[in-house]
């Protein structure tokens, strides 16, 4: 079944380290898998050194440190340093949770490149109560200081229906703060977003509202500020061109070590994705089982096999594909051409009907205690 | 947006110009993405050093290249690249 061998390998660009699974904050939309306390083990420094040393040789360039939260492994800096050595071009993706200025300055002098600050609302209110800690004016003020050191400063706010109404707030926020990059991310639903879906999903009215503001507020800021709109593609008729395609750009490591061709992909059966204790990144990436898994168009089903658009989007999410049809191979049901389209709809009903219920089920946070009882 | 020929023009201290030997090119890096340069792109942008105004990186180049008449591509690309916020003239 894996992908043919006529099929080329293109060398990663972008790799996502994810430090750890460990994070002070509870966000209900995470993309940590569900099961996530059961991936208890850490890669060490040495480890991740010679991942970022072999990924960097294949041509890897841009590096995120991700978690969970990144903050929380002491040798952050050095790996930092470690990149920065290599030549990567390096981000922080963090919830700012215990930055402080003199870890921002450390930082900086280590080599890294920007910050990525994640706000979960515009409001300390709601801020708190979607990140199950009070984190709000510390968040603000680590934008502040991103900037004030000189880095480019990205701030990203995940979009769903508790949050999707203050569109014209977080805006102005953004600008207040000088934000340089501001990422506009509406929730996929995989993991924690897929379990809490009836919660988080706005309605089209509600998602289209929130563009047209955003939309509109991009112009004003040409030239200033980027906005990076990652659309919800429940509200599209083709789906992404997941990853930009299985296997050629995108390598994501896991805190434990497994090496992932999409970070949901370890929700997917069957894939045996290899460890960077066991094989070389160059072995993983030509050679896995699990990376060559999607590459190419071999392993398509109709109607994606026939579909003159397959080059364009590949056949979507698999991780969409297993989560909502059950069946990997499927298309993306996003796709109005694919057979299962109607699961799209369904979900969007549910959420609809769950927004107008006098009994909406609370919303599951994500910590360990949830994902022990979840798995 | 347009180039003023009066002030030097310096590349972006928040985006990064490099050579990358996997792709035998220069690329710009910045948040979240890349961008692959031909050679002539990366010899302007090398000379965006923050000492040199436009007439003065076209004069480096012509010399550079042993040719004349690069004022107007020059241009058009230092404006596409301000646009993008890889140079400024601050």
């Amino acid at each position: 079944m894996a992908g043919s061998i006529k099929t080329k390998i293109t060398p990663p660009r972008w790799l996502l380290a994810e430090l750890t699974y460990a994070c002070p904050l509870q966000c209900p939309y995470c993309s940590n898998p569900i099961d996530y306390a059961k991936y208890q083990s850490e890669l060490s420094t040495e480890d991740w050194k010679r991942v970022l040393t072999q990924a960097r040789k294949m041509g890897a360039v841009q590096l995120g440190f991700s978690g969970g939260e990144p903050l929380t492994r002491k040798d952050l800096a050095e790996l930092v340093k470690h990149a920065r050595d290599l030549g990567y071009y390096s981000n922080l993706i963090t919830s700012g949770y215990g930055l402080t200025e003199e870890r921002i300055i450390q930082l900086k002098e280590a080599g890294l490149d920007h910050i990525q600050v994640s706000i979960q609302a515009s409001t300390q209110e709601l801020n708190d109560h979607i990140a199950g800690t009070a984190s709000f004016e510390h968040k603000k003020e680590v934008a502040r200081l991103v900037k004030k050191h000189g880095y480019p400063m990205v701030l990203c706010v995940v979009i769903h229906r508790e949050n999707i109404h203050q569109m014209p707030e977080i805006l102005a926020m953004a600008e207040e703060l000088g934000a340089d990059y501001l990422e506009l991310a509406n929730t996929q639903y995989y993991g924690w977003a897929h379990a809490n879906r009836d919660l988080l999903l706005p309605t089209k009215e509600q998602f289209e509202k929130a563009e047209a503001i955003a939309q509109a507020f991009k112009e004003t800021v040409a030239g200033k500020m980027k906005i990076y709109y990652v659309v919800p593609d429940f509200y599209e008729d083709r789906p992404k061109a997941c990853m930009n395609g299985w296997g050629t750009t995108f390598l994501t490591i896991a805190p434990d070590g497994v090496s992932l061709p999409c970070h949901s992909a370890r929700e997917l059966p069957g894939l045996d994705c290899p460890n960077v204790k066991d094989y070389s990144v160059e072995e993983i990436w030509n050679e896995s089982k699990a990376f060559n898994f999607f590459r190419g168009v071999e392993w398509m089903k109709e109607p994606c096999r026939s579909c003159d658009e397959k080059e364009k989007d590949f056949g979507g999410c698999h991780c969409q594909a297993y989560l909502l049809t059950g069946d990997m191979y499927n298309a993306d049901p996003v796709c109005s051409k694919s057979p299962e389209h109607g699961v799209i709809q369904e979900a969007i009903d549910s959420a609809a009907r769950s927004a107008l219920s006098v009994n909406e089920k609370p919303l599951i946070f994500r910590n360990s205690k949830n994902s022990r009882l979840l798995s | 947006m347009t180039i003023n020929p009066a002030l030097p023009i310096k590349f972006s201290r928040t985006h990064r110009l490099q050579w990358e030997e996997a792709q035998q090119k220069d690329v710009i890096l910045y948040p979240e993405g890349m961008v692959e340069l031909n050679q002539s792109s990366a010899e302007i942008l090398k000379l965006c050093d923050g000492t040199r105004n436009l007439a003065e990186i076209v004069s480096e180049l012509e010399q550079k290249f042993s040719t004349s008449g690069l004022t107007n591509d020059v241009t058009a690309f230092l404006e596409v690249a301000l646009h993008n916020g890889w140079i400024n003239q601050n």
